[in-house]
């Protein structure tokens, strides 16, 4: 453990700054994969173990439009919309069938679907990593603040991010949607009973869950680099702040997003190679102490 | 009445084991006894892991945070030197038992989906540790310099034949003792409290006194299954600490079937010769595995020893009532 570099980071502003930005980048892709995670737990019951899978697929879609069309905004999008399409598809012709049965019978279905689609796609794109290399409009020198230097990509990361929850927070909290959305996650049966669509919503869920796990890997695409197994490491991840800020709770799942990046960011110059350690002992602690995770409102 | 069964029970593992013995007579290809030890330790691995999803319904994601515990404090031991396989081996139970108790305690007080989150975070902390613990764990290269083997009662572990009867003998007794605690007041309580833990508590059970004595065994024998992987590789690796070991742990029950009692070790095997099948014979190994479990879960819904033994009491019992297809009694229990 090395703490005097910890206070050596943080008594330096640009040390500061560069681990600050790192960390919340990466608590931004974590929070995107995070709320669909939590979304879809929140309204169908299920912890869908296959989101990571989502995001591999989203950032390979990225890349290979980017490369046909060379245009990144374009790239983006096609990830979404095509991941998106693809949680519809996976819950109209898997997860429906299983409703109502064993939970373990859930996980082996999403289990299956990790590894079909692993290997499906080391047969498209092949198994060696690749990288999308930074999109043209993003090369431009560094951003220099307090004496740090910030990619220009990195702010554009976090700020499409910001904007992302921004908008995941009105859609739920403001819109006739989001009470559709809430109402159902609350009971689905009585829901059901007041003359909603559930059997519709479940697949509108699924297919926003896939939108946001689409956009997590087109904008993770240009500063990660691509390989099949991907989903994993990022799933668990994400699960660990789904968790951390309350299965269910959009608005939790931002907050420890933030905190995990950060945890990894900092924690990472204490002791690097217990990072990961360090984040599941906070979600040990978190779960013994409040197990319905840091933000929630308290209802058990 | 009891001691009768359990007589029973200890004939019939005398038996198997006879049979078993019988295997290096007749072959000389070391494979076969190879995969024997592998059945022996992932199955009991995944029958213990049973004790707690099917008995006493508690879905834990961290069983293979004792297997890999019983791995290494069983090659830790060894590597002193100054104790004798039995003597690491008891020491490895009583270890593992503690450690597994103290994690029940932590962990039964929440119910369900957290629960299994906990059981996670704990293994992967487990995981972490056995990781960046490099100095005694050897870190990501696994525990490394081979475990000693010395020779005990004339039995010489590091002969392949030998190895395959220590392993089988021991994993029969692990099964009739599991199999005698399902039997037990002490198993039905478990079944109790899996069907309906208000009308337990109401009876004046102490419910989590009960989840913690059932994870303390299961524990203790996933350590037992530690220890053959580790006997088997010689060695114990970060891997079997990750969760994807808990994971094939489940697998192996649902694909086997985890009302049956037998279910667990039957989906060991089937897994075990699956991923041996698909590694020899195709490259795509996630397509074909990810597939055939597809198939199992949207066509049979339920493990092939539970779905076997379904059909035959369906066959046998003659239809009371005029359902086509009775409610499967015990789809629904798990909830």
């Amino acid at each position: 453990m090395d703490f005097s570099s910890l206070f050596g980071c943080i008594s330096s502003a640009s040390c500061l700054v560069t681990q600050s930005i790192s960390g919340l980048t990466i608590g931004m892709l974590l929070f995107l994969v995070a709320s669909g995670l939590s979304l879809i737990f929140g309204v169908l019951k299920i912890t869908n173990f296959a989101h990571g899978s989502f995001y591999m697929l989203g950032a390979y879609f990225a890349l290979t439009v980017y490369q046909v069309t060379n245009n990144y905004f374009l790239a983006v999008c096609a990830a979404a919309l095509g991941v998106g399409l693809f949680g519809v598809l996976f819950e109209r012709f898997l997860i429906r069938r299983i409703y109502g049965s064993n939970v373990l019978m859930q996980l082996l279905l999403s289990y299956a679907v990790i590894l079909i689609l692993d290997d499906v796609v080391m047969l498209v794109w092949g198994s060696e990593f690749q990288a999308m290399g930074m999109p043209e409009m993003f090369r431009v020198p560094p951003l220099r603040f307090a004496g740090a230097y910030i990619p220009a990509f990195y702010i554009f990361l976090i700020l499409a991010a910001f904007a992302i929850a921004g908008g995941l927070w009105f859609l739920i909290e403001k819109t006739r949607f989001g009470k559709v959305v809430r109402a159902a996650a609350h009971n689905g049966d009585m829901a059901s009973a007041l003359g909603i669509n559930t059997s519709l919503l479940y697949s509108v869920t699924l297919g926003l869950g896939g939108v946001l796990a689409g956009l997590a890997g087109g904008l993770a695409a240009p500063v990660r680099s691509l390989v099949p197994g991907m989903g994993m490491s990022i799933l668990i991840e994400s699960f660990i702040v789904t968790v951390i800020g309350g299965m269910g709770s959009i608005m939790g799942a931002f907050l420890s997003a933030i905190i995990i990046g950060l945890t990894r960011s900092f924690g990472g110059i204490v002791m690097p190679e217990f990072t990961e350690g360090l984040m599941f002992l906070v979600m040990v602690i978190v779960l013994i102490v409040k197990p319905t995770g840091l933000f929630s409102k308290g209802q058990d | 009445m009891r001691i009768d069964s359990f007589t029973k029970y200890c004939v019939v593992a005398l038996v198997v084991f006879a049979l078993l013995s019988v295997v290096p007579l007749i072959t000389d290809d070391i494979s076969i006894l190879d995969m024997g030890i592998v059945i022996c330790a992932h199955g009991l691995f995944a029958m213990s892991l049973n004790l707690l999803v099917g008995r006493t319904g508690l879905l834990s994601f961290g069983h293979g945070g004792f297997y890999a515990t019983g791995a290494y404090s069983f090659g830790l031991l060894m590597q002193t030197g100054a104790f004798s396989i039995p003597a690491a081996f008891a020491l490895t139970i009583v270890f593992v038992a503690a450690l597994s108790a103290m994690v029940a305690i932590l962990c039964v007080r929440l119910n369900e989906t957290y629960f299994t989150f906990l059981t996670l975070a704990v293994q992967m902390l487990f995981y972490n540790i056995i990781l960046s613990w490099t100095s005694l764990t050897g870190g990501d290269q696994g525990l490394l310099g081979g475990i000693p083997k010395p020779v005990f009662l004339s039995v010489d572990l590091v002969n392949p034949v030998h190895l395959y009867l220590f392993c089988s003998a021991i994993f029969l007794v692990c099964i009739v003792l599991l199999y005698q605690i399902t039997q037990s007041p002490f198993g039905y309580t478990l079944k109790m409290i899996r069907d309906n833990t208000e009308r337990a508590r109401f009876l004046g059970i102490a419910v989590n006194r009960y989840k913690v004595a059932s994870f303390t065994l299961a524990g203790a024998f996933a350590g037992i299954a530690g220890m053959f992987m580790a006997l088997f590789v010689s060695g114990a690796y970060p891997s079997f600490a990750y969760w994807t070991m808990s994971g094939d742990g489940i697998f192996m029950i649902m694909l086997g079937g985890m009302n049956t009692f037998l279910g667990p070790l039957v989906g060991a095997i089937m897994l075990i010769t699956l991923n041996d099948l698909t590694t020899i014979y195709t490259d795509h190994y996630g397509l074909v595995l990810g597939s055939f479990i597809l198939v199992f879960v949207l066509g049979l819904r339920r493990g092939l020893l539970d779905f076997i033994i379904e059909v035959i009491r369906d066959r046998r019992a003659p239809r009371k009532d005029n359902k086509k297809h009775p409610a499967s009694p015990k789809k629904e229990d798990l909830q």
